[in-house]
């Protein structure tokens, strides 16, 4: 029986690396339509990514918010979920904890800080906790309600950015400084300037609290349970709808943290459209991750390079062929996750 | 004797390193009603799908009439004459008998369009010229379970078929439903058409067959005319070995009531009625089997039962106390269920043997320190289980979706019977499961009862419940309609109430 | 009575882009594959229109391009989900991700701009019959896309549910080891399904461009998912699917009708959205979908 489980882990680990390898050879023949050299294109995005101190403190701004997403979405695929209200949530998270930090501006320390991250969490997961009521009482599908639900939070932001915003501006006011994330050139000059920060150390460590959760104690057991087989979780006295609420709730929480990053840590203020597509490149940080919080730190720094990359080459290439690459790698592991299933099948 | 109308010589089939069929060699006659015999795992239903067109062989080839062809798809098969009766039947429920059977035929006018009514009287036309009566106007759904075969049946005919294979197909049927279906696979074959008949059921081969083959383990084993083989050369070919008879140890004297069910009213999940007032009482020491067909309300009595399902009306007691509401509560009260569908309800294939063996007990203080799992008390628990009852493979970390069906089973009865439950819900615990572990799984039963719990048993296997149960019910149309002791009563009464015969007790 | 009608010609102008899309959608679903794409090929489909109508000054090439770019797009859908097998619902979202990528990216390629497209002309009404002089109604009833969708809904109707095509394609997204037993290919008619569902949101595409004659990013803005939820609120029929997106285009109207009202304009964008989700949860029960939706057809493994 030992054999078996090791070819099953290295085909787990395999399938998304041929998948991101076919996604860049697409890319490929983008590159080369925009009459540019993709290994020269490739290698530029990588040198500058990994090898200057600017660029990797870029990847891991990056980045940061992906863990935080790609976390929020595989919490909901092993409950048998699609939360692809990821964007509202953290949306909106970057908001309340916005908020937060200004009205609790004149309290002590840690205060500010630990409210913020408070509002974030809270408001991800009302925002999460909704469509999956309605999940729970009407059956209602949640793949609609929650990508309605992000449509409703930009149009939610704007009317109550409207009234709390700064004046002629699409921002709120400053956030105290007790409620700042330090960031990490602080520490470490050698990614001056760029706006890395603190917020990169809560995520890996909500990515441990998320692994505990899911596979170290009773409710993490629910979630996956119900996310395998409801009717048997429903015949071992597991309460489906509200264990699956639940799930929505704590992904909701965790994408709203994701708000931080850039609200907290970088900006000290929020900004309209400040999420700028974490919410769909976490579901591809999710699948390439293979739903794993290790995998999903991988990924993410994958992606969040990728991201920052794409702006590195934008004179040469334009960016946009970033947001198709992980649509590309989206594709290509969904159907290279098929194509080796079945070859490990037959291998049986 | 003539050429075999049809013939699979050689035949080989794997599925990864399993080798289903192995150098398979079968011919049948035309006209003659041919029993393909073996346990379940045995390769009768694959070699079937070779010869169908739904898998490839990986050896041998396939003779019509003494010809070899090829048979990609069963399209081909249909061409060549084969027709095929699955278990699971392949019909279209939502779609009338008109549709199911004009499926890939369709009477057709200009544009495409489709022909209701040309269909319709296709049908009646396949109804007349075979003795098999179907409304073609109705939809699949609202037809019990014989009508829907005779469809299938007709529609294998419709396409031409000369040789009829039927998988199991008495497997959802009430012994008069059998008779029937016997009476028209006789007409059939004196007419010409060859039938090929699997089954595990050797009382049924004798009753209809007159040439049996015998597969085991991927092999054919023996076979040969029924005149020429008694029932346990023929068992003994199937099981490899002499099959011993099903011991049953009981102890005397049986206790006090432990599950009692008063005017019990529970609704489908259609919202009609499925249990209409069933009141019945079981004692410790004592399994009271529940006979009935598919469909009558057993299965919602169970889950009713077990709290799955709120009842409308009744009352169910637990060792004299009301049963509280919802599963986790009831199994704190003394039930254990193993439920009908392992699959659907009673394990969770993707997770491992331990986590499998805590379904519904996750919340156990023994397993870990607040709201965590200690995984070495997972492994320590499954470790005993899996040893305790011969689970194969005894790894607490394989997956249960590697297991096979008698493992599965065995496996969900570890759980169930380690809850020291008083009251045991036990449903179709022999499905889908090979002899040696259905062996052990009667014989834990047996150990169950003997240890003073209550055991209500639903079974659609006849043979088992009158085995094993010392009282019976039979369920029809949501009610109780007949009691007795087993050793009162048989198969054949049985069947009787099964099918609303008359005399039903209130 | 002026401004009812004018509301009624509002609804029907907004309805036509979620009534094509929707009414497609019913044949991706009832061979059993979600297509939860319609997005992305209504993008692309918008696009295409634009692309056509530039290259040209012809708009019939651009519905003719818009056709194209929604029967491409959704080969791509049905290459991953009926071939290969993977999750549909994935799949989809990728298509979406990918066609706002691709769309962007041709947008500056092309007009060097990654916002807009430059102005591109639009379909002239159909005239000859007097349908363009009905008072209110008339420019929207004239409208050559709007016969076209009529046509086409009620020409679905038929195919689905009076022809042999639509007797196979129902079969196989209620039980498709029974059709594939009897030689029906499952993989050959769930294509066609999803193909079906490309060109009617590709139409739906080049309706919205058209109107607007131009494209802008992200210019589908979530009709793909609302028409979906019609779809299934219309009972996976043609017709039932384009009468349900009669009632969003009405909450759309509704919403636009009254912005500069005292109502927050913020708040009456949501609405389209919150109808949406409102009528998801008071449908369900009664919604029943085909059996066979959403479960990836393995011939191996029926």
């Amino acid at each position: 029986m030992s054999a078996r489980p090791r070819l099953a882990t290295a085909l787990e680990i395999a399938a998304p690396i041929v998948a991101v390898g076919l996604a860049l050879a697409a890319g490929g023949a983008f590159i080369l339509a925009a009459g540019e050299d993709p290994f020269a294109i490739y290698a530029l995005i990588f040198r500058q990514c990994f090898g200057t101190g600017y660029g990797l403190g870029q990847t891991l701004f990056k980045a940061t918010p992906l863990i935080f997403t790609g976390l929020a979405v595989a919490i909901g695929f092993r409950g048998g979920l699609f939360n692809i209200g990821v964007e509202g949530q953290l949306y909106l998270g970057g908001l309340a904890a916005a908020l937060a930090a200004v009205a609790l501006a004149h309290t002590p320390a840690p205060v500010p800080l630990l409210g913020a991250l408070v509002a974030a969490a809270l408001a991800g997961a009302g925002w999460g906790a909704i469509p999956g009521v309605l999940k729970a009482r009407f059956g209602a599908h949640e793949v609609i309600n929650t990508i309605m639900m992000n449509f409703v939070a930009f149009s939610l932001v704007a009317f109550v950015g409207r009234r709390v915003f700064e004046i002629a501006t699409v921002r709120t006011l400053q956030i105290p400084a007790a409620a700042e994330l330090p960031r990490f050139d602080v520490w470490l000059p050698a990614l001056r300037g760029s706006p890395a920060n603190v917020a990169l150390i809560l995520a890996v460590l909500l990515a441990l609290a998320v692994g505990y959760l899911m596979f170290r104690t009773r409710f993490g057991y629910a979630i996956r349970a119900v996310g395998f087989n409801p009717g048997a979780a429903e015949y071992g006295g597991i309460a489906i709808g509200r264990t699956q609420t639940i799930t929505l709730a704590i992904s909701g929480a965790v994408a709203g943290l994701g708000g931080v990053n850039f609200v907290l840590g970088y900006k000290h203020f929020f900004e309209l459209g400040f999420s700028a597509g974490a919410g769909f490149l976490g579901i591809a940080v999710a699948l390439i991750g293979r739903n794993h919080p290790l995998g999903v730190i991988v990924a993410a720094l994958f992606f969040g390079a990728l991201s920052y990359g794409g702006l590195v080459i934008n004179q040469r290439v334009p960016k946009e062929l970033v947001e198709m690459l992980t649509a590309l790698v989206i594709l290509f592991a969904i159907a290279v996750q098929q194509v080796m299933e079945r070859a490990a099948r037959s291998l049986r | 004797m003539s050429a075999p109308v049809v013939a699979l010589r050689n035949v080989t089939r794997r599925f990864g390193s399993v080798v289903a069929n192995d150098d398979v060699t079968l011919e049948i006659a035309p006209g003659e009603i041919h029993a393909l015999v073996g346990e379940n795992g045995a390769g009768k239903t694959t070699a079937m799908r070779v010869l169908y067109g739904i898998l490839p062989p990986h050896a041998g080839h396939i003779e019509i009439d003494g010809h070899t062809v090829r048979i990609a798809r069963p399209q081909d098969a249909i061409r060549l004459g084969l027709g095929m009766v699955h278990q699971h039947f392949m019909l279209v429920e939502p779609m009338t008998v008109a549709e199911n059977l004009t499926l890939g035929h369709e009477p057709a006018a200009a544009f495409g369009a489709y022909r209701a009514g040309a269909a319709q009287r296709a049908v009646e036309e396949l109804s007349r010229r075979y003795g098999l009566a179907v409304d073609p106007r109705a939809r699949i759904r609202t037809l019990s379970v014989g009508a829907q075969q005779r469809v299938e049946i007709l529609k294998a005919l419709h396409h031409g078929a000369r040789v009829l294979i039927l998988d199991e197909p008495t497997a959802v049927l009430a012994p008069q439903e059998v008779d029937e279906l016997f009476r028209v696979l006789r007409g059939l074959a004196a007419h010409g058409t060859s039938i090929v008949l699997i089954t595990h059921k050797l009382a049924e081969v004798r009753a209809i067959a007159d040439r049996v083959t015998v597969m085991r383990a991927g092999r054919v084993v023996g076979g040969g005319a029924l005149t020429s083989l008694t029932h346990d050369a023929i068992a003994e070919l199937m099981v490899g070995r002499a099959m011993a008879p099903l011991v049953v140890e009981r102890t005397p004297g049986v206790e006090g009531v432990r599950l009692e069910v008063n005017d019990l009213e529970v609704f489908d999940a259609r919202g009609l009625a499925a249990v209409r007032g069933v009141s019945f009482t079981v004692r410790g020491g004592e399994i009271l089997g529940l006979a009935g067909v598919e469909g009558n309300g057993q299965h919602e009595l169970i889950e009713c039962l077990a709290g799955l399902v709120h009842a409308r009306g009744g009352t169910v007691r637990i060792d004299g106390r009301d049963a509280p509401r919802g599963t986790r509560a009831r199994f704190a009260a003394g039930l254990a269920h193993v439920p009908a569908d392992r699959h659907r309800r009673g394990m969770i294939e993707p997770m491992t043997l331990a986590e499998n063996l805590i379904l519904g007990l996750e919340r156990d203080p023994a397993l870990g320190r607040g709201p965590g799992l200690d995984p070495a008390a997972l492994a320590r628990h499954a470790r005993a289980l899996l040893e305790a009852y011969d689970v194969r493979p005894p790894d607490p970390r394989a997956r249960a979706g590697a297991l096979s069906g008698g493992n599965q089973q065995k496996l969900v009865m570890a759980r169930e019977l380690s809850r020291n439950a008083g009251v045991m819900l036990v449903a179709h615990p022999t499905r889908g499961v090979d002899l040696g572990a259905t062996a052990f799984i009667h014989r834990r039963l047996i150990a169950a009862r003997n240890s003073g719990r209550a055991v209500l048993l639903v079974s659609s296997e006849l043979s088992e419940i009158l085995a094993l149960s010392d009282r019976v019910m039979v369920i029809f149309d949501g009610r109780i309609v007949f009691e007795s002791t087993a050793r009162a009563t048989d198969e054949r009464e049985l069947g009787h109430y099964m099918t609303g015969g008359a005399g039903a007790t209130a | 009575m002026m401004e009812l009608l004018l509301f009624v010609a509002a609804t029907l102008r907004i309805t036509v882009p979620y009534a094509l899309a929707a009414a497609g959608a019913s044949f991706s679903e009832r061979g059993g594959v979600i297509n939860i794409a319609l997005e992305g090929i209504m993008l692309n489909g918008a696009l295409g229109y634009i692309l056509g109508a530039y290259a040209t000054g012809n708009p019939w090439a651009g519905v003719a391009a818009a056709l194209v770019a929604g029967v491409l797009t959704a080969a791509l859908h049905a290459l991953v989900t009926v071939y290969f097998r993977a999750d549909q619902i994935t799949s989809g979202l990728g298509v979406n991700l990918l066609a706002a990528g691709l769309t962007k990216y041709v947008l500056v390629a092309v007009f060097h701009s990654s916002s807009n497209s430059s102005r591109v002309p639009g379909l002239d009404l159909v005239t000859g019959f007097g349908l363009e002089r009905i008072p209110a109604l008339g420019p929207v009833l004239a409208a050559p896309l709007v016969l076209l969708a009529i046509a086409l809904t009620l020409g679905g109707q038929w195919l689905m549910f009076r022809s042999v095509f639509g007797l196979r394609l129902r079969a196989i997204g209620e039980r498709p080891e029974a059709a594939a037993t009897l030689g029906i290919s499952v993989g050959y008619y769930r294509t066609l399904g999803v193909l079906i569902s490309g060109a009617l949101a590709g139409l739906a595409g080049a309706w919205l461009a058209s109107e607007q004659h131009s494209f802008t990013d992200g210019m589908t803005g979530g009709r793909g998912y609302i028409a979906l939820a019609a779809m299934i609120v219309g009972k996976w029929s043609p017709v039932g699917a384009a009468a349900a997106c009669l009632l969003f285009g009405a909450a759309e109207a509704l919403q636009i009708t009254l912005q500069g009202s005292r109502f927050p304009s913020e708040i009456l964008q949501m609405l389209p959205y919150l109808v949406t989700m409102l009528t998801l949860a008071g449908l369900i029960g009664r919604a029943v979908p085909p059996r066979a939706v959403g479960v990836p057809y393995d011939p191996e493994r029926p």
